[in-house]
C-alpha cells in the first residue's frame, strides 16, 4: 500500500510549506519538525517564477527560495535526507514548467527514487492531465486532482479518475488566509465521495484549529499552506518551536 | 506526447489552467462558437469595425521608401490609422461584443505598453461595461500617459507589484483575479496566447488585417506578395497579417521578434531564437526559461514585445517552416523608427518598427515586380519621448 494511501479512515492535517523558503537546510529541519507535531501529510511547494495559483504570502516565499538559489534538484536532494528520518507521505506542488523542462520521465523518475508520493500540478486540469499521466504511472507517483467551486458537473468526471487524495478548493481565486469561506464545501465533498473511495481533503483559506474542525467533520483532511508560510516568513530561521505548536494545535482539530 | 485536448496547433496550445477557470474557458468556447457564426453578431462587429474603428485600415505604397531602398514595392499596413491607435482594437471590439453577448458585465485585462489596455478601457466605455487594467508597476512608471489615459476612459488601473512587474506579471495578475471572479467578468485576453479558445479567438478578429490587405494588395499589384512582415511578441498583429496568407505558398511571412541589445546578450526577448518548449500562462509553447523551468526576465525597448512567450500557432508556424522568424534590435528598431519618420511621414510604434528594420534589410533582395507588405501594427506617438532619452535628449511627457 502506498504512503498516501495507508491514510485512509484517518482525519489528517496536511500542512504545506515552499522549498527553499527561508534556505534548503531550514525546509530539512521543518518538515521533519511538523512531521514530529504530527501533521499527517506534507506538501513542499517547488517555487515557481510565476505562481499564478498563489496569493501574495506564497508569491513571496517563492521569490525568497529562489533567491537564495533553491533548484528542483536541491528541493530532491533535501527529500532524499527526509526520507531516511520519516515515512510521513510526501508531495510536491509544482506547476507544470518545470516538469517538462525538467524532462517528464526524469522528474518522476527522480520523484519515485527519492521517495515522493505524489505531485500536485495545479495548471494542469483534467483534459491536460494526459501530459504527465504516463510518466508518473510508470513511476508510482500519483497525481492529485483538484475540484474548485465552479467544477460543478465535472466533480463526479474528475473524482472517478483521481489518484492518492482529492485536493478540494474551498474558495475561489487564489491561496490565501480567510476569515470566512463562502462556498457550499460540505456538498462538494459529499458529491466527490460519491464518486471515489480516496481520500478527500480541503485547503485554501484554512488557518484555524475551528475551520479544521468543522471541514473534518465530514471532509477526510484538511490543508493548510499560507497560515504556515505566514509563520516561516515571520521567524525564519528559527521557526521550528512555532511550527510544532502551530501544526499540534492543527492537527487536535481534527475529529 | 499530449496532443488530444482542445486548441492544438501541431503539438503546441491547449488548457494549462487551473481547474477554477475550466468552466469560464468551456463557456468562452461554447459562447464563441455560436456567436462566429451568428449573423446578427457579425453585422454589430462588422458595423463597429468600420463605424468606431475606422476599418478598413488602407493599404499604403511606400514609394519614397522603396525608392530608396531600391527592390522591392514596399506596402505598409495601417493599423496606426485605426481608433486607439494600433491593431489591438480589432480583438478589444470582438472579445467585448462577445463578453456583452454573454452577460457579462465587467472586463479585465492585462496590458503590457498601455495599448491593449487603452483599447479595453475604450470600448468597455462604448459597450458600458465595468473595466479593470492590470499592468506592472514598471510598465505604468515608462508609460504613465496611458495609464491616465485608461483613467480618463474611466477604467481602474492596478499597477501589478509581484514577481518583475512587468507584462507577464500582469497576465499572472489577471488571472488570478479571474478566478477570483469568473460568474460576471470576462478576461480580454490581448494576444494570441493563452489558454483555448482565447489563441483561436484573438486570431480570428485580428486576422480582418490579412483579409483586407490579401484583397487590397491583388487589386493594386494584380498578383500576391513576396512577403508579409510583421513585429512579434505575444504574436497577435502577426498572427492577424498571416492567417490569410498561410495558404498561399509563395507568400514568405516573417515575424520580426525583440532581440533587444543582441540576443547573445541576456537582455533580450527573442523566445524564436532563444526560447525552449515548455508550458506557461495557460499554453504549450516556446518560452525564454532556465535549465529549471523558472522563467527569464526578458527585455526590449518596446513595452509591447517584452514577453517571455509567443502565441501556440506561431510555434507551430516556426515548427513547419511555413513562417520564419528573426530578430530584431533596440538599435535597429530604432534606426528603423526614424528612418520611416523622416522618409514617408508616419511614426511608426516601436513594435511596429521592429518589422520595418527587418524590410529595410531585405527590400534589396526582392525585384522590383515584387512586393512586400509590412503590417504598421501601432502608431508611434506613445514612443516619441522614449525615443527621444534613448538618443540623449532628456523628455518627459
Amino acid at each position: 500500500m502506498s504512503r498516501i494511501a495507508s491514510l485512509k479512515g484517518k482525519k489528517c492535517f496536511v500542512a504545506f510549506l515552499t522549498g527553499g523558503d527561508p534556505s534548503i537546510d531550514k525546509t530539512y529541519d521543518y518538515i521533519l519538525d511538523m512531521a514530529e507535531a504530527g501533521a499527517d501529510l506534507i506538501e513542499i511547494g517547488v517555487p515557481f517564477s510565476d505562481p499564478i495559483a498563489e496569493g501574495t504570502v506564497i508569491q513571496e516565499a517563492n521569490i525568497r527560495a529562489l533567491s537564495v538559489g533553491t533548484t528542483t534538484d536541491g528541493i530532491f536532494d533535501c527529500v532524499e535526507k527526509v526520507r531516511k528520518k520519516t515515512q510521513v507521505p510526501l508531495v510536491l506542488l509544482t506547476y507544470a514548467n518545470p516538469v517538462y523542462t525538467y524532462g517528464k520521465d526524469r522528474f518522476f523518475a527522480k520523484c519515485e527514487s527519492v521517495g515522493i508520493d505524489g505531485v500536485i500540478v495545479p495548471d494542469v486540469p483534467f483534459e491536460e492531465k494526459a501530459e504527465f499521466s504516463e510518466e508518473a504511472k510508470a513511476h508510482h507517483i500519483d497525481i492529485i486532482s483538484m475540484i474548485a467551486p465552479t467544477s460543478d458537473e465535472r466533480i463526479t468526471k474528475i473524482a472517478s479518475e483521481a489518484q492518492g487524495f482529492l485536493y478540494i478548493v474551498s474558495s475561489m481565486g487564489v491561496t490565501g488566509v480567510r476569515e470566512k469561506i463562502t462556498t457550499d464545501v460540505r456538498s462538494i465533498v459529499e458529491k466527490a465521495k460519491s464518486a471515489t473511495d480516496i481520500p478527500v481533503f480541503v485547503g485554501f483559506g484554512i488557518s484555524t484549529p475551528e475551520q479544521v474542525a468543522e471541514y473534518t467533520t465530514y471532509a477526510d483532511g484538511a490543508i493548510v499552506g499560507s497560515a504556515i508560510v505566514r509563520i516561516i516568513a515571520k521567524h525564519g530561521e528559527n521557526a521550528s518551536e512555532e511550527l510544532r505548536t502551530y501544526v499540534k494545535a492543527m492537527k487536535e482539530g481534527t475529529c | 506526447m499530449n496532443t488530444n485536448s482542445k486548441g492544438r496547433f501541431g503539438i503546441h496550445g491547449g488548457q494549462y489552467v487551473p481547474e477554477t477557470l475550466m468552466n469560464a474557458v468551456n463557456e468562452l468556447e461554447e459562447a464563441y462558437n455560436y456567436y462566429k457564426n451568428d449573423p446578427e453578431f457579425n453585422r454589430e462587429l462588422d458595423r463597429l469595425m468600420r463605424e468606431y474603428a475606422g476599418r478598413p485600415s488602407l493599404l499604403y505604397y511606400a514609394e519614397k521608401m522603396t525608392r530608396d531602398l531600391g527592390g522591392a514595392k514596399i506596402y505598409l499596413k495601417r493599423e496606426d490609422l485605426n481608433h486607439t491607435g494600433a491593431h489591438k482594437i480589432n480583438n478589444v471590439l470582438g472579445q467585448v461584443l462577445l463578453a456583452k453577448k454573454m452577460g457579462k458585465t465587467r472586463v479585465i485585462a492585462e496590458t503590457g505598453a498601455g495599448q491593449h489596455g487603452v483599447a479595453t478601457a475604450t470600448v468597455a466605455a462604448l459597450m458600458d461595461m465595468e473595466c479593470e487594467v492590470y499592468m506592472g508597476a514598471i510598465d505604468c512608471e515608462r508609460q504613465a500617459l496611458n495609464v491616465y489615459r485608461m483613467k480618463l476612459l474611466g477604467a481602474k488601473v492596478h499597477p501589478v507589484e509581484s514577481g518583475t512587474r512587468v507584462l507577464k506579471d500582469a497576465v499572472n495578475e489577471t488571472m488570478r483575479e479571474w478566478t477570483n471572479r469568473v460568474s460576471d467578468t470576462h478576461y480580454v485576453l490581448g494576444s494570441v496566447m493563452g489558454p483555448h479558445p482565447f489563441p483561436t479567438i484573438v486570431r480570428d478578429f485580428q486576422s480582418v488585417i490579412s483579409r483586407e490587405a490579401r484583397a487590397q494588395i491583388l487589386e493594386k499589384e494584380g498578383k500576391l506578395p513576396a512577403a508579409v512582415l510583421a513585429c512579434v511578441g505575444g504574436g497577435s498583429n502577426a498572427m492577424g497579417m498571416f492567417y490569410h496568407f498561410i495558404p498561399d505558398e509563395g507568400v514568405r511571412l516573417i515575424g520580426c521578434e525583440a532581440a533587444g541589445k543582441g540576443i547573445d546578450t541576456d537582455k533580450h526577448a527573442a523566445t524564436m531564437a532563444k526560447g525552449k518548449l515548455g508550458i506557461f500562462h495557460g499554453m504549450k509553447s516556446y518560452f525564454c526559461q532556465n535549465e529549471y523551468g523558472q522563467i527569464d526576465e526578458v527585455y526590449s525597448i518596446s513595452a509591447g514585445l517584452d514577453y517571455p512567450g509567443i502565441g501556440p500557432e506561431h510555434a507551430n508556424l516556426k515548427d513547419t517552416g511555413r513562417a520564419e522568424y528573426v530578430p530584431i534590435t533596440d538599435d535597429e528598431a530604432v534606426d528603423a523608427f526614424e528612418y520611416l519618420s523622416r522618409t514617408e511621414g508616419i511614426i511608426p510604434a516601436i513594435e511596429s518598427s521592429h518589422a520595418v528594420a527587418y524590410a529595410m534589410k531585405i527590400a534589396r533582395d526582392f525585384s522590383p515586380d515584387d512586393s512586400i507588405i509590412i503590417c504598421l501594427s501601432g502608431r508611434g506617438d506613445k514612443d516619441v519621448a522614449a525615443i527621444a532619452r534613448y538618443r540623449g535628449v532628456d523628455i518627459y511627457e
